[in-house]
């Protein structure tokens, strides 16, 4: 009579935990799909594309609806070029207004303006695409590129990167969109990452008598190298996957060449603007498809980048 | 001997050249700081001018319509609100549960949950675009329609992520003396962790799953391809559905001047939303 | 002999005249709004270890801050009254904290190596204020690592990072890394709060060597390491400066009651 019920909900506790386990366990596993569902998918959607050109398809540099003929290199180089300029605009800022909310300005400001810094980056990004769209563009179209074709379009190398029809769109411009969108949030992590350096070690830095920019470059920087790079990689990847801030501002033109102020386009952005002329079952939608497996490989391996830098420095 | 001494309080040359790089540095960090502080004041400053003369209760009430018919944004936002909701509902439990295994059952010698932190990890970063083709290749093509629950499943695949982190770093900080504590009174562990640990963690857990909505509240691309939009309103998520950012997408570039009005102030809702949400969790969050 | 304290002299134990490197004439200090430092005027000779005792919260820290003006790292802090230090009081404004620094050295109750390696440790400092060749600085670098008994343990990975070494090694580092600057003074604060009774005294032992070239003021939390090393005491309480004198008279016969209470464990 005792010893009958305990032993009865000793067993009904052990398979209810048994099953609230293999509950999570599905549901991890759920996880796994997802991504190897969206690889395979995407491969899959790609291959009607990756048998028609072969590697013609990472090789070749059209991307031409009319003759039905499609490569991988315009929008990728349009990817990798905008999202290059974005992290070098975007770094500096970043690492200046963090250098200066952690040890320039004074902490009731800082710590306000901290806040706000965090606050946009969960702006979302189709704003500062309609940002760039209704500020950048007309301001380069109208202000910086007749002066540039006018003073330095005929000079030698860079002449030809800053000629362009004076149309506003193209790589420059989104790449200060890109840039304006991930400085906040690369901003927030360098601050958080420069907030965790051990006061001791700076007051012992500046108790040598070093200046606030020696305090910075040599202790503050190296020690948090780490989180640095990670939270650059990580806005890097957030420009290079980014599709509405740059579909507003990239031009859409799937051609190759120089100019940086000419119009042009990135992966995402041709997925976003040609997938709804892609009929069902199209070679074209079947490259759309392609170009978002390499985009996955391209976010992958950044990510793993990160992953790899963190790794070592541990 | 004095001489020496005194010369000890004088910066040579170099002291000097030092005090003005840090001077120089200085500068130029305050001069970025406020170059993006500005910046993205303007972006919020142009965003309230131009959305704010649009705002009035025509656009919660109206829904789109063709230009030149004071059409407003009602369906639209409710679109956003089915979806986004759905999504929620979805995402929640899941990355939830996900969580808890990553914390309670995902030691430092399990292979597999260490794979699925990784995985979780790519699926944070993965362009959010490519949620759409993914989900358009799974939910829409083999049906032949676009419809708001492909919508759903998308922004879900978005949020869980987010929610399967902060879950599992908020169980993390609950004390190992709790789960003892508990274990001690004989409870089973799923009650204990469902019970106890999640009930200490409360907080943390709601702030990851309002973040997540936060996130899903202004994404475009994923929709594109999964819910498309609608000019009417509706209710039936197995039907196309408007939502906010889509028609803000649509709008902006239009040539209608109350198309790219109602592109404004939308794009003043959709941030007021997204940035009601964070500074609610910012403040619920403080006191810790 | 030109004017400044260099050439004023201070009775001390009665057989020893010595110069005055620090002097404190009624300092008050302030975090906000709150009064931590109380009219504090004290004096620290040259070439001799000063110990600076009390509970804590007393404030004894805090005087130590003062020295290399470290308070100004923090908007709110501040400091009124007269630091004589070289014939300058070091609470001027005009008084340049860079230089000040290099030659107020300063360690820390826990080891602070900066993430470089030993070598570079040793010269951050030096090198920010000294041109000198390369092997100028093996040279500065092999001396001030015997002096605080540490080249023999480290002079095969000097090239390491520094934060390899174990707590006693680090602190011991960074009292090297101070003394590589050349400084006047040395501003240790409980700097053996975090280590082992072995490395605390071999730091021990290293102080009483250091006292020869440096003017040593140290804050500690333990008496018996006070009346170890130290020549003079201050005794420290709720801001104030109830006590100072030899280090064996204020052990064994104070002459407040405060002092007494403490040293006795009655409190703190």
């Amino acid at each position: 009579m005792k010893i009958a019920p305990r032993t009865r909900s000793e067993k009904n506790i052990l398979s209810l935990d048994s099953l609230f386990h293999s509950l999570l366990w599905l549901c991890a596993v759920l996880v796994l799909l997802v991504l190897g569902g969206l690889i395979i998918l995407m491969a899959a959607g790609g291959k009607k594309a990756f048998a028609t050109f072969g590697w013609g398809f990472f090789t070749h540099t059209s991307w031409n609806p009319v003759t039905d003929h499609y490569a991988v290199m315009a929008p990728l180089l349009g990817t990798v070029v905008s999202t290059v300029i974005a992290v070098a605009i975007a770094v500096p800022l970043a690492f200046g207004t963090a250098f200066w909310l952690t040890s320039i300005a004074p902490p009731r400001f800082a710590s306000v303006a901290g806040m706000a810094v965090q606050l946009l980056a969960a702006v979302p990004s189709i704003i500062f695409g309609m940002w760039g769209f209704f500020t950048i563009v007309p301001f380069l179209a109208n202000v910086v590129q007749p002066f540039l074709n006018h003073h330095v379009g005929h000079l030698w190398v860079i002449g030809p990167l800053l000629k362009g029809l004076p149309i506003g769109t193209g790589l420059v411009p989104a790449g200060l969109v890109l840039a304006v969108m991930i400085a906040p949030f690369i901003t927030a992590v360098m601050v958080d990452v420069f907030k965790a350096v051990p006061s001791m070690l700076e007051e012992s830095a500046y108790g040598l008598g070093a200046t606030r920019w020696e305090v910075m470059s040599k202790v503050i920087v190296p020690w948090s190298r780490t989180g640095m790079i990670g939270a650059i990689v990580l806005g890097m990847g957030r420009a290079l996957g980014e599709t509405m801030a740059v579909t507003f501002v990239i031009g859409n033109v799937t051609s190759i060449g120089w100019s940086l102020f000419s119009p042009r386009s990135t992966v995402a952005s041709l997925i976003a603007l040609q997938f709804p002329e892609s009929p069902e079952g199209s070679v074209r939608l079947s490259s759309l498809m392609a170009l978002g497996f390499v985009l996955m490989v391209l976010s992958c391996l950044s990510l793993a980048c990160a992953r790899l830098l963190k790794g070592k420095r541990q | 001997m004095t001489d020496v001494m005194m010369s000890r309080w004088q910066g040579d040359r170099r002291t000097v050249y030092r005090r003005l790089k840090s001077r120089c540095a200085t500068v130029l960090s305050i001069v970025a700081g406020i170059i993006l502080i500005l910046t993205l004041l303007s972006i919020l400053w142009m965003l309230l001018s131009k959305g704010l003369s649009g705002l009035s209760l025509s656009v919660f009430t109206k829904s789109m319509g063709p230009p030149g018919t004071h059409s407003g944004l009602g369906n639209a936002i409710l679109g956003s609100i089915l979806q986004t909701g759905l999504a929620l509902l979805i995402a929640a439990p899941f990355g939830l549960l996900c969580g808890i295994y990553l914390s309670e059952y995902g030691g430092k010698d399990n292979r597999f949950a260490s794979v699925v932190r990784f995985v979780a990890d790519i699926l944070m970063s993965v362009p959010s675009i490519l949620v759409g083709l993914f989900i358009y290749q799974l939910l829409v093509a083999p049906f032949r329609h676009f419809s708001g629950f492909s919508g759903s499943v998308a922004l879900a695949v978005l949020a869980v992520p987010v929610i399967i982190r902060t879950t599992e770093d908020m169980l993390r900080l609950v004390p190992v003396a709790m789960r003892e504590a508990g274990a001690a009174l004989g409870a089973a562990k799923w009650r204990v962790i469902m019970s106890l640990c999640l009930r200490s963690a409360r907080q943390g857990v709601v702030t990851g799953i309002l973040l997540a909505l936060a996130r899903m509240g202004g994404e475009t691309a994923p929709l594109l391809f999964t819910s498309l939009g609608n000019q009417g309103w509706s209710w039936d998520l197995s039907k196309p559905m408007a939502s906010l950012p889509i028609v803000i997408y649509q709008y902006a570039g239009a040539s209608y001047e109350d198309w790219v009005q109602l592109a404004w102030t939308g794009a003043l809702i959709v941030t007021a939303g997204v940035l009601m949400i964070n500074i609610v969790v910012r403040i619920s969050s403080r006191p810790q | 002999m030109a004017q400044g304290p260099i050439g004023v002299f201070v009775e001390t134990d009665g057989r020893n005249r010595s110069e005055i490197a620090l002097g404190v004439h009624d300092l008050n200090f302030y975090y906000g709004d709150h009064h931590a430092l109380h009219d504090i005027s004290l004096d620290f000779p040259a070439r001799q270890v000063t110990a600076m005792i009390g509970p804590s919260g007393c404030g004894k820290s805090t005087l130590l801050r003062v020295f290399n003006r470290m308070y100004d790292l923090y908007p709110g802090q501040r400091a009124t009254g007269e630091v004589m230090f070289d014939g300058k009081n070091i609470l001027d404004k005009s008084i340049d904290l860079d230089i000040l620094r290099s030659r107020v050295g300063m360690v820390f109750q826990k080891p602070t190596p900066f993430p470089m390696s030993i070598y570079d440790n040793i010269l951050f400092g030096v090198k920010l204020h000294e041109r000198l060749s390369r092997s100028e600085m093996d040279e500065r670098v092999q001396d001030v690592l015997t002096r605080v008994a540490l080249w023999n343990e480290v002079k095969d990975r000097l090239k390491a990072p520094a934060t390899g070494l174990s707590g006693g090694q680090q602190q011991r580092l960074c009292i090297a890394r101070s003394i590589a600057t050349r400084p006047e003074v040395l501003l240790l604060d409980e700097p053996t709060s975090a280590l082992d009774p072995i490395s605390t005294a071999r730091i021990e032992e290293l102080l009483d060597e250091l006292k020869e070239e440096f003017t040593i003021a140290i804050v500690t939390h333990n008496m018996q390491q006070a009346a170890r090393c130290a020549d003079r005491v201050a005794f420290f309480y709720m801001g104030r400066l109830i006590e100072v004198d030899q280090a064996d008279r204020i052990f064994t016969n104070p002459r407040q009651k405060q002092t007494q209470d403490y040293i006795t464990g009655r409190f703190g």
